[in-house]
């Protein structure tokens, strides 16, 4: 049984079903992301479980205590790191992480001293007597996980954190976030719409889409074992490529698996294609060559091929090119439904 | 460059309409042009008597006559030694400080409950706002009728439930007389305080009222450690205005008691206007109205003093 539980869980707004049925099992001390594109419903689940949106049904359970009927957001041992921070204006940075513990009703030496003991593991010991505006985001994000972790929480909340940072700070910020969490071993549920960080993150990943869980996984899993198309396209940045096969069949493949077909030993059993290249992009790490599927059955399907720069074979535009997907990483989908069929393709 | 002989320069043609700056294009003049109604309307309703006030309170000047004569300080120094004037003074403050204090608390109050959503939720708004809108002298008329004498409406209700068995003389008693103004005052000013402070309580984001909930602030610490203090600028403009407001409103007084019983509820407006138009003193008067005027300067620089600092420290 899981340590954060959901039981179809459902939300809904008149018409408009936000979460429609989840069943969600997180498991002590990992880190869940919820992943998936903004409306969703990732927010509005992770609110259900804060208990700052009350569940149109369904059950929801924090260490197997039910939390879904009458137990308050301060009753339910979570705690919340928000988008914006949410930090008190009006408060010092030290206020602001004694806020918690002070509504708690601590001593003041108690307080004091978790106080100092939040920000030396967040390094922010000489920002204690800062106002909120006169932090960097950065600081400001160390000083709204202080506050979090110096109550103790059973379970962290986390709303995409790190959307307010810039890109350069945001991989750092990531590494410490992951470290901080491991360290303390705390149950953490995270929300994001960015995959990179999903992957990045995650111990596992719930991928949602229109208010329903489509895949839970380990990122590895997830990514190389798409449930259904929706997942095998929203994951991977460029998305998995998806062509037709047949009537009943489209055929999946990642970017960085469709290869010139001379690199793959004759004894490798591959799927080749003819790809006529359109447009080639030199990313430094690697080339995403663009381009049509050129065969009689399925002409003129767009794929994109993810070359890394050890492959040093010259690609020009407008040329025809013979390329390869090996068997063994070409995933198969149901054309009407969508979902993955089991086995190889 | 030099042309060969014979060649043309082209101008290529452009809309002819839009090749000189319009007015609208002139920011400078344009805004002097628009300001200019509000400036006038200041300058000849609100400065020129606010001057000829200070003027007259240095004057002997009265009314039916075209003197003005200077005569210093002198009505103020009439004033200060006057029992009347000190017992004005004292029921303004009072007056003042009370319906002030209780708007406040009113207005909070229904500023939170406003802002909870429940079914009618908006007809409730609108319905708050009426005693606003209502014209005062309507609204006091009725207000007289409920305090009166022989008919209040409160007496008889507190009879018939079996509550009060005396008779409360609202507008007889000098103590309880100021309570009606105070009473009626509170009524009319209230809903501008609510609705200012709902304003307020919207511009509070949202995910900061959510933290104080998930960190697990009871009711009250979240309104007096988050809500109250993220709001200190928007209360302190309302409770200025309320001061203002209230410090120098003479209506009500004067439709409810004129002053009575014995002079005993005036405030500095009422008895100014007794003075001042009445009595014909117009100096005197003017001294009284201006009285208070440092004392609101004050008043007013120190709450905007207070409500940038939140900002700032915000």
């Amino acid at each position: 049984m899981g340590y954060v539980e959901t039981r179809d869980l459902h939300k809904h707004y008149g018409e408009v079903r936000a979460v429609d049925g989840v069943d969600l099992e997180v498991n002590e001390g990992e880190l869940l992301v919820l992943l998936g594109p903004s409306g969703c419903g990732k927010t509005t689940l992770m609110r259900m479980i804060a208990g700052l949106e009350v569940p149109t049904s369904g059950e929801i359970s924090i260490a197997g205590e039910r939390v879904d009927e009458g137990v308050p957001p301060r009753a339910r041992g979570i705690a919340m790191v928000f988008q914006s921070y949410a930090l008190y204006p009006h408060k010092t940075a030290f206020r602001n992480i004694a806020f918690p513990l002070e509504a708690a009703g601590q001593p003041p030496e108690r307080v004091k001293e978790r106080v100092q003991g939040g920000a030396r593991m967040f390094g922010i010991e000489r920002l204690l007597g800062r106002f909120p505006r006169q932090l960097s985001g950065g600081e400001r994000q160390r000083v709204a996980l202080a506050r979090a972790v110096v109550r103790d929480p059973r379970v962290f909340l986390f709303d995409e954190p790190l959307s307010n940072l810039d890109a350069q700070l945001r991989a750092i910020a990531r590494y410490e976030l992951k470290e901080f969490q491991r360290q303390l071993g705390t149950t953490t549920i995270y929300v994001t719409h960015d995959q990179v960080e999903a992957m990045g993150l995650g111990d596992r990943i719930a991928v949602m889409e229109k208010g329903r869980v489509r895949q839970i996984g380990t990122p590895q899993d997830v990514y190389d074992y798409p449930a259904d198309t929706f997942v095998a396209t929203f994951l991977g940045s460029p998305p998995m490529n998806l062509v037709e096969h047949d009537e009943r069949t489209l055929l999946g493949f990642r970017p960085e698996q469709l290869l010139p077909r001379s690199i793959f030993p004759s004894s490798q059993p591959v799927f080749s294609y003819h790809l006529r290249v359109r447009q080639v992009e030199h990313l430094g790490a690697d080339r995403l060559i663009y381009g049509y599927l050129e065969e009689e059955t399925r002409a003129d399907q767009p794929v994109i091929a993810d070359l890394p720069v050890t492959i040093t074979l010259p690609i020009a535009e407008q040329q025809v090119y013979e390329f390869a997907v090996p068997r063994s990483a070409m995933r198969s989908f149901d054309r009407a439904t969508g979902l993955r069929r089991d086995g190889a393709a | 460059m030099a042309l060969p002989d014979g060649a043309q320069v082209v101008v290529p043609p452009r809309a002819p309409a839009l090749r000189r700056a319009t007015l609208a294009d002139r920011e400078d003049v344009l805004g002097r042009l628009l300001l200019a109604p509000a400036f006038l309307y200041v300058i000849l309703l609100v400065g020129i008597p606010f001057v000829l006030a200070i003027m007259l309170s240095f004057s002997g000047a009265r009314s039916g006559t075209l003197s003005f004569d200077w005569v210093g300080a002198r009505h103020f120094r009439t004033i200060i030694s006057d029992a009347q004037f000190l017992l004005t003074l004292r029921n303004t403050l009072i007056f003042t400080v009370a319906s002030q204090v209780l708007v406040m608390i009113l207005a909070t109050t229904a500023a939170n409950v406003l802002e909870v959503a429940f079914f009618g939720k908006r007809a409730v708004r609108m319905l708050l706002l009426l005693p606003w809108a209502v014209p005062v002298s309507l609204a006091t008329m009725a207000w007289a009728w409920i305090f009166d004498s022989t008919f209040s409406v409160i007496n008889w209700t507190l009879r018939a439930l079996g509550l009060f068995q005396g008779w409360i003389y609202w507008l007889g008693d000098p103590e309880v007389a100021m309570l009606a103004i105070i009473i009626i005052h509170v009524w009319r000013m209230f809903p501008f305080a609510t609705v200012i402070l709902l304003a307020g309580m919207t511009a509070i984001p949202l995910e900061i009222r959510e933290a104080s909930v998930i960190d697990g602030a009871s009711f009250w610490r979240r309104l007096f450690h988050v809500n109250l203090p993220l709001l200190l600028p928007v209360v302190t403009v309302a409770v200025l205005f309320g001061v203002v407001f209230t410090s120098t409103d003479l209506s009500v007084v004067y439709l409810l008691t004129r002053g009575g019983p014995y002079n005993s509820t005036h405030v500095l407006s009422s008895l100014a206007f007794q003075r001042g138009i009445l009595g014909g003193d117009l100096g005197q008067g003017a001294a009284i109205a201006l009285f208070l005027l440092p004392v609101l300067v004050v008043v007013a620089i120190i709450m905007l003093r207070l409500a940038r600092r939140t900002e700032v420290g915000g």
